[in-house]
């Protein structure tokens, strides 16, 4: 079966993110970018599969400026087959980016879509549900396990009480949590053999969609800072400042 | 305007997220509905229609939205939120699931995890881990956001009397099947709305360590909770990380053990209202949060500490 995974380049994790001064944004400027993490275990989990003899095909597919081919290059070296970008230098909205998938779903008719169940820029947390309200799909988000069984998928969630698992008909869409798997590193010789792997480039307007964005950002700043405190010598020191001081024992 | 609440309960307990969500409705305001979707469900009708500020409540019981489903509830709210102008669910997994499904329906975009009210249409919500708040207007007709419930003072859970009609609504996508579950069972207070909050990360060392965090926890009425790499190495289940990607709690004291304090751990406790840290290395950066930080071995530092709550308690 084919599998489609969606990545996003993103700010890397490590990095201090720096708001603008002028409260336009967050400063990208000469800042290191990478796979948005949950993107990473969506790969790993899409090549797990193709390991297993369950996927035949590994399809990633990015959105965004040109820099992105690298992110696809990185999901290529992981052991993606193909990869698929879709050009735009605009801002891409959650709901935008799922009607971008919605048609390369159409076109690729995949068995499972898999992505990350938040980009740790924006921190939404929609994508991957949107698309699957799109296509009609039914969706295992924040994904723990993945078991493909014949004509469905059962995926173990987490959630807020512990765990739950639905079993899902295909296609379906899956969104990764933190602890589905741990994402390899790519090999020299795969990154190598990467670069010849077949990158087809389109833009929004090729998949007939309108960039047409439903938020505007007014402003970004940053958060109010918390003031470091006093070092405390002792244990009874700490719990007679949290009676006496602070009043919250 | 007019403004409709997805109850967040587990069929027969209205969860106090929903009171939170209620509260940010009303900075909105308009006319407040709740919807309870669930089975067997009644009760938790009964109860938010004691909830401060509500108009009426809708209920729609039905097997197929027992276990909340995100694709029947998906359906489900986009066919009675339709008439609404903001569609408001509490920002758990419940909420998170099901919510941009019912914006995609409906065509219009999602705010996710407001933390404050500027006007019916622009609200504030955090980005980029917590490091960065911005502040979004929206332009759709149909408002649908998800809302932190720490960031609202929840309105009062009694006094009210909203009336309660029973909604025929079934909608059964089709597409997704329930098998198991798997409930953590803890007589401690909910992790998300706990007034006190002790957390263990990868210095707890094991899960059997975290037993002397529970017997804190338990002298202080605390709920426990955990880092990623606690949770990770195994140590406890998952529902107890707190942070980024992971439950965001804002209690009164917020008690971090063994935590290095990574910005993707100070994004779910930062808005804590007094921050303890007890970890032996001074430079770590949860010391830069702390208002209280106490240099120490925690294996030495934590016994001592139930001792010594035990003399004052
Ligand atoms: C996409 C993404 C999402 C993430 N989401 C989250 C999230 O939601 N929540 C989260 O917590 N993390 C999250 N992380 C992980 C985060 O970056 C850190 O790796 C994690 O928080 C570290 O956990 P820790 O502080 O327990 O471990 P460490 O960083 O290893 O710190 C352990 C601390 O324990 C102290 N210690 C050790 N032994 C003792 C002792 N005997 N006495 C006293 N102190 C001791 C050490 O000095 C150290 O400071 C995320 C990461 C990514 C990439």
């Amino acid at each position: 079966m084919k599998v489609l995974v969606a990545v996003k380049r993103v700010i890397d994790y490590n990095v201090k993110v720096r708001v603008k001064p002028d409260n336009t944004g967050v400063d990208l400027a000469n800042v290191k970018m990478a796979m948005n993490p949950f993107c990473e275990i969506a790969v790993e989990e899409a090549v797990r599969l193709k390991e297993k003899g369950v996927a035949s095909e590994i399809v990633v597919v990015s959105i965004g400026p040109k820099a992105c081919q690298e992110q696809i290059r990185t999901a290529l070296a992981l052991g993606a087959d193909r990869g698929i970008h879709i050009e735009t230098d605009e801002e891409v909205q959650s709901l935008e980016a799922a009607k971008l998938l919605k048609s390369v779903v159409e076109k690729e008719e995949p068995k499972l879509v898999i992505l990350g169940k938040q980009s740790i820029d924006s921190d939404n947390n929609q994508t991957g549900q949107m698309l699957a309200a799109l296509t009609g799909m039914g969706q295992g988000t924040f994904a723990s396990e993945v078991v493909v069984e014949g004509e469905k998928v059962n995926v173990t969630r987490e959630v807020d009480g512990g765990l739950m698992t639905v079993a899902l008909n295909l296609p379906a869409v899956v969104t990764t949590d933190l602890r589905l798997n741990e994402p390899r590193y790519a090999s020299l010789p795969n990154i190598m053999k990467a670069k010849k792997k077949q990158l087809d480039s389109m833009t929004p307007a090729d998949l007939g969609v309108e960039l047409a964005p439903r938020l505007s950002t007014l402003k970004v700043e940053a958060p109010a800072s918390r003031q470091a405190g006093v070092k405390v010598a002792d244990v009874a020191e700490l719990v007679d400042k949290l009676k006496n001081e602070a009043k919250v024992i | 305007m007019s403004i409709l609440v997805i109850a967040e309960h587990d069929n027969s307990e209205l969860k106090q997220a929903t009171l939170n969500v209620v509260a940010a409705a009303k900075a909105i305001g308009g006319d407040i509905d709740v919807l309870v979707a669930g089975e067997n469900c009644g009760a938790v009708g009964e109860a938010a229609a004691k909830a401060e500020g509500v108009n009426k409540v809708l209920v729609a019981d039905n097997a197929v939205y027992g276990h909340f489903l995100g694709e029947n509830l998906g359906e489900l709210v986009a066919e009675v939120g339709k008439s609404y102008s903001h569609i408001l669910a509490a920002a758990g997994t419940v909420g998170k699931d099901f919510m941009p499904r019912v914006a995609a329906l409906l065509d219009v975009a999602q705010v996710s995890d407001i933390m404050r009210v500027e006007s019916e249409d622009t609200f504030v919500r955090p980005i980029y881990a917590g490091n960065a708040i911005a502040t979004v207007k929206s332009t759709d007709s149909i408002k649908v956001i998800t809302v932190r419930p720490t960031a609202f003072d929840p309105v009062a859970g009694e006094g009210g009397s909203a009336a309660v009609e029973q909604l025929d609504v079934v909608k059964d996508a089709g597409l997704s099947a329930f098998v198991n579950e798997e409930l953590a069972k803890s007589d401690r207070p909910d992790l998300g709305s706990a007034g006190i909050v002790v957390s263990g990360g990868r210095g707890m060392q094991n899960g059997d360590n975290f037993k002397m965090l529970e017997q804190v926890a338990d002298l202080l009425g605390a709920a426990v909770g955990a880092s990623r790499a606690a949770v990770d190495a195994g140590f406890v289940p998952n529902d107890m990380q707190v942070g980024q990607t992971g439950k965001i709690v804002a209690p009164q004291l917020y008690i971090a053990v063994g935590i290095s304090g990574a910005i993707q751990h100070l994004a779910g406790m930062s808005d804590s209202k007094v921050i303890v840290a007890i970890n032996k290395d001074e430079e770590a950066p949860i010391f830069q949060v702390a208002d209280y930080g106490l240099v120490a071995d925690l294996f030495e530092a934590v016994p001592q500490l139930e001792e010594e709550l035990k003399k004052v308690l």
